[in-house]
């Protein structure tokens, strides 16, 4: 009886169409996931450990409050920052970067934690301004967004530092950002180009002449493009089938159980395929918006409409970066890609929308 | 905390604002629906083929050359699989432990693979080829990134030194590059076939798909050649060298019937398995590619053609006194004053008088024909690389002291095989047989040069000047009866006669009674004072030609008696 109460309990956040739709995701994730790694097979293992444990930090997160998230958004961002400097100064440089932290027993990658602590804490802020937001409100707001960032793309991270900013910018866009502004914004970012394109390191620059022309350099920076164009073009309308993508499993596609992994679906699946991810992503962010535009306050509204924007940014980002119209960032394609940590942040922030959904009623009662 | 009674909790998003947010949604999806019916349903042919490409490749199946047997079947010359090592330097990475480990295995200094790799303009480097297998495979355990084998074929001569001339070599692409090796490069080479294979990135063959085209094995070549009889020359010709200090020899063994070439060499010779120290002088097969004087192995032709236009019979007297004859403004001499002999005593004794006297005694144009139709002046068609046809001057240019000459085998070039084969219509009744390389299953049909008669009578002449009368008693065998003809002559040098070098020859056959073998043998600049074809060749063909006869199981023809040799300075020498 005490175990039934506490189990609705702790099943009572959680919405449904959603679930579903999170499944279904997970289990075409797993599928893909068994063909990209059969030469190492330990990481479907890894990915089901990986999976229970961010489906149990959505189900605690579910559980928190709007209120008491609003609470925590100052410290928790307060601290990604000071982990961020931390990291910046002390950091483990890994592959040429800079984006651990040692932390005695294990590391951690404080610019996830600024995926959440974000959008939190830019949704603090115009809660607190409430309506009446000023150009000086943006102008602090747009602070918040640029210091971490920084650091972020500094490490060089430009993957996660894009994410980060995007979970910002949305947040800023739905508080009201003036058309003016945005416009304004627009132009002058374009008018920065040919600046930001001084100040981007020699690698992210061949990354976007590659993207123009991967034949350029076909065996260098070229050739994730190319050989994940190959695989995406040659899987056809139905696909080769499962465990048959021969780009996949004679090991042409590189990072193929992580960023790469949708070149290695769409190998075996083909449009049909494609086009029941497609649909599957269309209907979590559907979702999650409309839950998003019932949610109570405007911090809820404001938090919860920047994280599934952003999860629709992780998306497309992903997919368009492997069938060859965006530049190579590193960008996991959400809930299929193998890797705990973007797992646990995506379940965080899906915890975060059921959390926001639970509480909708909290006005009209 | 107000946070339930805020106005913002009223507030909704502008409706340009969620119509933006969800026009950037769609224009989002759509852009990606798009991509993938662009790529996945309209381009997806060219993108098809492109992965294919990337993974499906043709391989060539190199073709096994063939074996070389001798004549019972033994392995002259056999292909073993070896492995090649090659690197692509761009990609070649090891550490000081590996590079000690492979240089070991390769048998290499370790600064000569880095200096091979550094040169990193290039694609591929051979770091060592023709690598034994099992070597292979344990640098394979090293699984050195960057580092490649594949299979080639190295090409093995088990006989060595002994048939290096006759078989020649194959380079390091497996293709001939002298003798047989050479002659017959399509026989033995085979075709490569191909196949589709299913190759990972790192080059490696997943799958085996289809075969488009098999590799036809190269064919094996059976050769004449009998390899006990080849020993054997070869032995008796070395030792000769040697002994005599000669600067080059060769050595060839005809079959009487078939024309086939039982056994071919030279010396000095190479080792065909280890040409690193390969000369341009032991290279050459001085049997088939150089010409001499023949001399004195001559005057046979001259006796037989003269016989044939009823000019002379054996037993006509010609005057040789005083041993010397003088023809315009030049003499000829011989080693001895025989007076008044018979036709065969000129061959049994050698006189280039008498021969002289008897060429004089017809037209040229007769010699002339005799020699072509023999076979001199045209290259003998064995097949072999570099084969020269001597020279034989038309007839018509002939000056009388010329026609003299020609008489005993001056003024006229042949090659030790040419001469060889030209001695079969003595030992065959007077008809010539092309001579082969690869073994003949039937006789092939001979063409007459002169009649039966002559050659018999030549035959008796022949044998009479090995007898302890003629010039060439060392060419005697037990058991068996001999025949044959001593030649010496001057070497020539820088358009005249060297006054001290010699080419030394002996060509004969046996048995008398019914011939089996014609063995030529010619030393060339014995330079230990002895330089008679009697002393420096003769014994080469007796022991030769003794030991092949035994070797065939030819029946003897004469008592097993012990050789008679005249006393000691009572040898008849040719005349030089």
């Amino acid at each position: 009886m005490v175990i039934n109460n506490l189990l609705r309990h702790i099943a009572e956040p959680i919405d449904r169409t959603m679930l579903s739709v999170v499944t279904a995701l997970v289990l075409l994730g797993f599928v893909t996931l068994y063909s990209a790694s059969y030469e190492n097979p330990g990481r479907v293992a890894a990915q089901v450990g990986n999976l229970a444990f961010a489906f149990t930090v959505m189900l605690t997160v579910a559980q928190i409050s709007p209120q008491l998230l609003m609470r925590l958004a100052p410290p928790v961002y307060l601290l990604g920052l000071l982990l961020l400097v931390g990291v910046a100064l002390f950091g483990d440089v890994r592959n040429g970067a800079r984006r651990w932290l040692s932390l005695g027993i294990t590391s951690i990658q404080p610019s996830e934690i600024m995926k959440i602590a974000m959008p939190l804490m830019l949704a603090w802020y115009f809660q607190k301004r409430e309506a009446v937001l000023k150009i000086y409100d943006y102008g602090i707001a747009a602070i918040i967004l640029l210091i971490p960032t920084l650091l972020i793309a500094r490490q060089p991270d430009l993957g996660t530092a894009l994410l980060v900013s995007a979970a910002g910018f949305y947040v800023i866009f739905l508080a009201g950002l003036s058309w003016k502004v945005l416009i304004g914004l627009g132009i002058s970012g374009l008018a920065s180009l040919p600046l930001l394109w001084g100040m981007l390191h020699d690698y992210q620059r061949k990354r976007i002449l590659t993207l123009i022309d991967p034949s350029e350099d076909p065996l260098g920076s070229g050739y994730h493009i190319i050989q994940a164009t190959i695989a995406v073009g040659s899987g056809g309308f139905a696909g080769k089938g499962w465990l048959q993508g021969t780009q996949a499993h004679l090991e042409f596609i590189p990072e193929r159980s992580t960023d790469f992994i949708f070149a290695v679906f769409s190998e075996e699946f083909g449009l049909i395929g494609n086009i029941v991810l497609l649909t599957l992503y269309l209907a979590l962010i559907a979702r999650g918006l409309m839950m998003a535009a019932n949610a109570p306050t405007f911090f809820a509204r404001l938090l919860s409409g920047s994280i599934i924007l952003t999860f629709f940014t992780y998306a497309f980002v992903n997919m368009g970066m492997v069938s060859g119209i965006l530049p190579v960032v590193g960008v996991p394609l959400p809930l299929v890609s193998y890797g705990g940590t973007a797992l646990v942040t995506l379940f965080f922030g899906l915890g975060i929308l059921m959390s926001v959904h639970k509480h909708r009623k909290l006005v009209q009662t | 905390m107000n946070f339930a009674a805020s106005p913002v909790l009223t507030l909704r998003l502008p409706v340009w604002r969620s119509r933006l947010l969800l026009l950037g949604f769609f224009a989002g999806f759509a852009v990606l629906s798009v991509r993938a019916v662009f790529l996945q349903g309209w381009n997806n042919n060219f993108l098809q083929a492109k992965g294919e490409s990337r993974y499906s490749r043709v391989i060539e199946i190199t073709a096994n050359r063939g074996r070389i047997v001798d004549r019972h079947g033994e392995a002259l010359a056999i292909s073993t699989p070896v492995k090649s090592i090659w690197a692509i330097p761009g990609d070649f990475e090891l550490d000081q432990a590996q590079l000690v480990k492979l240089a070991a295995l390769l048998e290499m200094q370790p600064q000569d693979i880095q200096k091979r790799i550094a040169d990193s303009s290039h694609d591929f480097v051979f770091i060592k080829r023709q690598i034994p297998p099992e070597v292979a495979d344990r640098i394979a355990e090293l699984r050195i990134p960057g580092l490649f084998q594949s299979r080639e074929f190295r090409r093995y001569y088990p006989g060595g030194d002994v048939m290096a001339h006759v078989l020649g070599f194959t380079g390091a692409e497996d293709v001939g590059q002298e003798g047989v090796e050479l002659a017959f490069q399509q026989r033995l080479a085979g075709k490569p076939g191909s196949r589709r294979v299913i190759k990972d990135r790192k080059g490696q063959i997943i799958e085996d798909m289809e075969s488009i085209k098999a590799a036809q094995e190269g064919h094996d070549l059976v050769l004449a050649l009998d390899s006990r009889i080849q020993n054997l020359a070869f032995g008796a010709l070395k030792s000769a060298v040697e002994a005599h200090r000669a600067k080059a020899g060769g050595i060839v063994v005809l079959d009487v019937v078939t024309g086939e070439m039982l056994a071919l060499a030279n010396y000095p010779t190479y080792n065909p398995n280890n040409r690193s120290q390969l000369s341009g002088s032991s290279l050459r097969n001085r049997a088939v590619t150089d010409t001499f004087e023949p001399g004195s192995t001559l005057k046979p032709f001259t006796v037989a053609t003269a016989i044939e236009t009823g000019k002379v019979r054996p037993d006509t007297l010609i005057q040789t006194a005083p041993g010397s004859f003088t023809i315009g403004k030049a003499t000829i001499h011989d080693a001895h004053a025989e007076g008044l002999i018979t036709v065969a005593q000129v061959i049994q004794k050698s006189s280039n008088v008498g021969a002289a006297k008897i060429a004089l005694g017809m037209p040229a144009q007769s010699m002339w024909e005799t020699f072509r139709s023999v076979g001199f002046g045209v290259p003998p068609k064995l097949g072999f690389p570099g084969e020269v046809s001597g020279r034989v001057r038309p007839a018509k240019t002939w000056r009388p002291i010329e026609q003299a000459t020609m008489s005993y085998g001056h003024g006229i070039s042949v090659s030790l095989v040419q001469l060889a084969r030209a001695y079969t219509i003595f030992a065959r009744d007077g008809d010539l047989v092309p001579i082969s390389l690869v073994r003949v299953d039937t006789p092939p049909s001979a063409q007459s040069v002169i009649s039966a008669e002559t050659a018999r009578a030549l035959r008796a002449m022949l044998e009479s000047a090995v007898h302890p009368g003629g010039t060439a008693p060392r060419a005697q065998i037990m058991g068996y009866r001999v025949a044959g003809k001593t030649g010496t002559a001057h070497k020539q040098e820088n358009g005249g006669y060297a006054a001290n070098k010699y080419v030394s020859s002996f060509v004969g056959f046996a048995p008398v009674s019914n011939p089996r073998l014609v063995i030529a043998v010619m030393i060339d600049e014995a330079s230990d004072g002895q330089y008679y074809g009697g002393a420096v060749a003769a014994p080469v063909f007796a022991k030769v030609m003794e030991g092949a006869l035994r070797t065939l199981g030819a029946p003897p023809d004469a008592p097993m008696k012990p050789i008679v040799l005249p006393a000691a300075g009572e040898e008849l020498k040719d005349s030089v």
